[in-house]
């Protein structure tokens, strides 16, 4: 019999009511469900799920938990476990949470498993050596913490209620940290969208020496921010593009490090893929597991998505066919 | 100011190669992992650009890169590593594998951390990666921290800045393509580095020759440390199964692919 703790900050929104509907069925067999929310206002979201039949809706509020900071939001999180006893700690893998998760099952005498992507039968599911392969297991100890991925469930959809909201006190640490807001990419353009339908993903080939012995960088970087700004998709990037930055080549002045995708760059969740002058190596690859159907373009017949990393292979010049593609989708 | 970097990082398989898990008494491992060529962990890489970096523009400064790996595959790769940036050596002869339990790792580390001579919490930087390319997991770096009492924790940082009073300004990678912002006080802190803002330094030979002198006295004087194998229960671990049966479609003209992947993107 589990107690089952949802552990998050209030303002965590869809990733958390995805780590709430994960968590309801762990309380089969007669186990408790109990919510633990941190934040400065936990009412409304409390509120909203206030059917998800928690038998307790514990809270930390005030205006020192509006930041997301380890110490505070450690305090916060280690206050509500502990009261709470929960046996299982489901949290939504934020950022936030992802900063303490880790540090708090150390601290209440747990462990944690992160960035898990599925439960079942008493396992849960997550992938090591960055995507290459899939692990399903289990821990005895408790509490165990499972910092459920963005993405990979569906979200909890209940009647809202009122919920009566149990207040628990924190001894907080000194703090010498504070947050002072958030940057966003230099170029006025924001082209990380988690929630596209589509990853459009951006290669090396854009900045070579196309067949007339000459490169393009400017009209690659017309022909993407076109295609992007028609379709809303989010832009991936590989290793190799966005390293030409750092080595003084020119470059596409919207593309960053952050549009990395792969074995050091991030691993996004999209129904569809586009490649486009990447080659599709593994390291660049492994980056694509979570993406549903994958198309790509490039020159070589021979590049790796030809090798069963994507679905289609057009072997076909990019800079002719995204010129059409933006043509026809009234791309400015 | 002067300050004491540690960078804590193990190594990891060489991206470039096929990995397959295997089974064995002890839990998952990789086929052949003691023959596959490994490189230091690409996270914890970036750390120790980082601290290096910092170490050269703060004067008095020293890094420590503390490893928990076995340590004839850590002898290799610090044949190159050593090459990059100043530091000494710290090794505790253990697993490098993404299955042995951050939880494990974590306080064999933070015990070296402690074991430094003269170490100085006021002073005192834990870099790591903010995720190992093996586990992946993000843990390992919160727990040295919580173990060394260092609350001021920072993960998916890209940028450390020093203000003139001392203080950091720590860039972290949040949802949506963005950094947060953080303001910190000073050391002690933990930062779990994403891919920072500098490029792989050059190789220096007269570095290397440095950094060796005190390495393999170092690899030689590690400990062989106990790591429990039993936190976690593996109940399989697979290759993913869809390799997909590629369409190869070539002398298509450019107007009829386009008109395929608009069709498909809007499908
Ligand atoms: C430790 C480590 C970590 C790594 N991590 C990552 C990672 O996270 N992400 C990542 O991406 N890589 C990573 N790599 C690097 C990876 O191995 C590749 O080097 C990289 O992905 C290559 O990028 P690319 O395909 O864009 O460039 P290239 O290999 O230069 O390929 C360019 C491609 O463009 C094609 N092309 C050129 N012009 C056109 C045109 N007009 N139309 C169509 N196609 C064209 C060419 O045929 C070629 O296939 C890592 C490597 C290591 C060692």
């Amino acid at each position: 019999m589990e107690t089952v703790l949802l552990l998050t900050h209030a303002d965590a929104g869809k990733p958390a009511l995805e780590a709430l509907a994960a968590a309801i069925p762990l309380k089969r067999d007669g186990g408790t469900l109990v919510v633990g929310l941190f934040g400065a206002d936990v009412q409304p979201f409390a509120n909203e799920i206030a059917g998800c039949g928690a038998t307790k809706f514990l809270a930390v509020t005030g205006a020192e938990f509006t930041q997301a900071r380890y110490a505070s939001d450690a305090a916060a999180a280690e206050a509500l476990v502990k009261a709470s006893q929960a046996t299982i700690v489901v949290v939504p893998a934020t950022s936030r949470m992802n900063r303490i998760v880790s540090g708090v099952a150390h601290r209440c005498g747990g462990r944690a498993d992160t960035h898990v992507t599925g439960m079942a039968n008493g396992n849960i599911t997550r992938w090591y050596y960055r995507q290459r392969m899939e692990s399903q297991q289990s821990r005895t100890q408790r509490p165990w913490f499972i910092a459920i991925d963005p993405g990979c469930h569906a979200p909890y959809s209940g009647a809202a209620g009122t919920a009566a909201t149990t207040p628990v006190s924190v001894s907080l640490p000194t703090i010498t940290t504070q947050v002072t807001g958030v940057k966003a990419p230099e170029s006025s353009q924001q082209t990380i969208r988690p929630d596209a339908k589509l990853l459009f993903v951006a290669g090396a080939g854009w900045t070579k020496k196309q067949p007339d012995g000459q490169a393009h960088v400017p009209e690659a970087a017309e022909l993407i921010m076109g295609f992007l700004n028609a379709t809303k998709a989010s832009l991936g990037s590989s290793k190799s593009l966005v390293d030409l930055s750092g080595e003084g080549q020119a470059v596409l002045p919207f593309m960053s490090h952050l549009n990395q995708v792969g074995q050091t760059g991030s691993t996004p969740r999209h129904p569809k893929g586009l490649s486009t002058c990447c080659h599709g190596e593994e390291p660049h690859a492994v980056g694509w597991r979570f993406i549903g159907e994958r198309r790509a373009i490039n020159l070589d017949a021979n590049c790796g998505w030809a090798r069963g990393k994507a679905d289609v292979l057009y072997v076909a010049d990019a800079f002719e066919v995204m010129r059409k593609v933006n043509q026809l989708l009234g791309a400015r | 100011m002067s300050y004491q970097i540690v960078v804590c990082g193990s190594i990891v398989p060489d991206p470039l190669q096929t990995l397959e898990p295997v089974s064995g008494p002890t839990g998952p491992s990789l086929k052949n992992e003691m023959m596959l060529p490994s490189v230091l962990d690409p996270w914890a890489w970036h750390a120790l650009f980082e601290a290096a970096h910092l170490a050269k523009n703060v004067a008095g400064s020293k890094v420590y890169l503390v490893s928990v790996a076995p340590k004839a595959k850590l002898q290799q790769v610090m044949m190159t590593v050593g090459q990059k940036a100043p530091f000494e050596l710290i090794v505790v002869d253990g697993p490098s594998s993404g299955f042995t339990d951050a939880a494990e790792i974590a306080p064999l580390l933070a015990e070296a951390i402690k074991g430094i001579p003269g170490l100085d919490m006021s002073k005192l930087l834990v870099f790591g990666g903010w995720e190992s390319a093996s586990r992946g997991a993000g843990s390992t770096m919160q727990i040295v921290g919580e173990l060394l009492g260092i609350t001021n924790q920072f993960q998916g940082v890209d940028k450390l800045t020093v203000g003139a009073d001392g203080s950091f300004e720590i860039l972290e990678r949040i949802e949506g393509g963005k950094h947060q912002v953080s303001k910190c006080a000073g050391a002690p802190v933990v930062l779990g580095w994403a891919t920072g803002s500098l490029p792989e330094p050059p190789n220096n030979p007269q570095i290397g020759m440095q950094n060796m002198r005190a390495i393999m006295p170092a690899l030689q004087k590690a400990k062989p440390a106990k790591v429990a194998t039993d936190a976690v229960k593996y109940a399989s671990v697979a290759l993913p199964k869809q390799q997909r049966q590629t369409k190869i479609v070539k002398d298509l003209p450019a107007d009829e692919i386009a008109k395929e992947i608009v069709a498909w993107i809007n499908g």
